[in-house]
């Protein structure tokens, strides 16, 4: 990788001020996609700003109806979690579903959720869960925080600081994993909340979304076979060597089934 | 830009003053010359460079030195005792989970954090979590069997 500065900052103002002083500086947090781009030569970042001696961004905090997870929070403490569990199993599933037990081990929701890899977990538990990202500056609901590829509502500098999860009636997540990578080809989760129906998507199109025609089906009758029939448009899917766009469109039926099925079962 | 760089390795208080784009693997290997930690793939696949930071089980190869600041760090190297061999490396020994031995550090640091947080893993268990270690061998049912009985005789004391 290229040679950047390194710093350690002890509070959001001090990351802040270095993020504001340097146009070309980026945030680390566990640093499981942004090191291996810089590895790669695709990302040459002037200055890290590494997250980790940053107090108050670690925690998971249970406030009754919502959960709270800290943005630094590694994939291995949420599926180890037993206030995430007792709230929400789905996410501790998807948690554990993340990666391998290393990757778990260093890899935060906060920097899957501001990366916004249309592959990753995480941004269909957002979306489905119908979780609030909350940064330095803002809360920001989900419905508008995902908008393309490894595009999201952040702000340049903008720093996220945990992501709050509303416990909803019942949620389950079901992914078709790439066998390697374990990233989702297409990963599905279904929630009920206490607004409605949720089916959020990842790892078909360019960023996670929700797919409302079946929302709607389950809504009127919450079953698997209210979703047979349902037709998903590859024409805005991604299509590459682990998979078409029309074997994505396929999939999202059958996760989507799947989890329903895992609901009632 | 050069930093210092402290930690504890096996124990022991160790520093180097290193480019900020040095790996924690590059560091542990090249500037503190502990080379039992390998490099299989450099891309956090095979998880030949495992090592612990703080109890945890990572891939060295994607850690820059400058995160492991601080830390508290066991490599191969630390494992044994004494002269004498941990239960963990002996049942390696004994059921040969091992053949060209390239992945045996990793796949034996990755195996003592699985033991640490589940001491009687099931064969099922074991499998999963070895998604991370890759044995280009692909001997992988004796490493799976060492595992088992690794774990056995670490609950036997």
């Amino acid at each position: 990788m290229y040679e950047f500065n390194y710093h350690r900052p002890t509070s959001l103002d001090e990351a802040r001020k270095i993020l504001g002083d340097n146009d070309e500086a980026k945030l680390l947090a566990g640093g499981m996609t942004l090191l291996p781009t810089m590895k790669m030569r695709l990302a040459s970042p002037s200055d890290l700003v590494d997250l980790s001696n940053i107090e108050g961004l670690a925690d998971i905090i249970d406030s009754g109806d919502a959960i709270e997870v800290g943005a630094m929070v590694c994939h291995a403490e949420v599926a180890a979690s037993d206030v995430v569990r007792a709230a929400i199993p789905a996410l501790s599933d998807l948690a554990n579903s993340i990666g391998d037990a290393q990757v778990r081990n260093r890899g935060t929701i906060g920097g899957s959720v501001a990366n916004s890899d249309p592959a990753a977990d995480y941004p269909a538990a957002v979306l489905g869960l119908n979780a609030v990202v909350k940064t330095d500056r803002r809360e920001i609901s989900a419905d508008d925080y995902f908008k393309a590829l490894f595009e999201t509502a952040l702000e340049p500098g903008e720093i996220v600081i945990s992501v709050r999860f509303a416990r909803p009636k019942r949620a389950a997540y079901s992914k078709f994993p790439n066998p390697a990578s374990r990233y989702a080809i297409v990963g599905v989760m279904v929630a009920e909340t206490t607004e409605g129906i949720r089916v959020a998507v990842t790892g078909a199109a360019g960023c996670a979304y929700r797919a409302t025609a079946m929302e709607d089906a389950l809504s009127k009758d919450f079953s698997a076979g209210a979703l047979e029939g349902i037709a998903v448009d590859a024409a805005d899917l991604l299509s590459d060597l682990h998979a078409s766009a029309e074997y994505r469109a396929h999939l999202v039926g059958v996760m989507a089934r799947r989890a329903v099925r895992q609901l009632i079962a | 830009m050069s930093i210092n760089v402290s930690f504890t390795l096996n124990g022991e208080a160790v520093s180097a003053h290193v480019a900020s784009r040095t790996l924690l693997v590059e560091m542990i290997r090249e500037h503190l010359g502990r080379t039992g930690t390998h490099v299989g793939c450099d891309t956090s696949q095979c998880g030949a460079c495992v090592i612990h930071v703080n109890g945890r089980s990572v891939k060295s190869c994607t850690m820059l030195a400058a995160q492991a600041d601080g830390a508290e760090i066991v490599t191969i190297e630390g494992v044994a005792k004494n002269g004498q061999l941990h239960p963990m490396q002996e049942a390696f020994r004994e059921h040969h989970g091992l053949q060209c031995g390239f992945c045996t550090p990793g796949m034996i640091m990755s195996a003592l954090d699985l033991v640490k947080q589940n001491p009687d893993p099931s064969e099922k268990e074991i499998r999963e979590w070895l998604e991370g270690n890759l044995c280009r061998c692909t001997g992988y049912h004796n490493i799976v069997r060492a595992i088992k009985a690794g774990a056995d005789s670490m609950r036997v004391g």
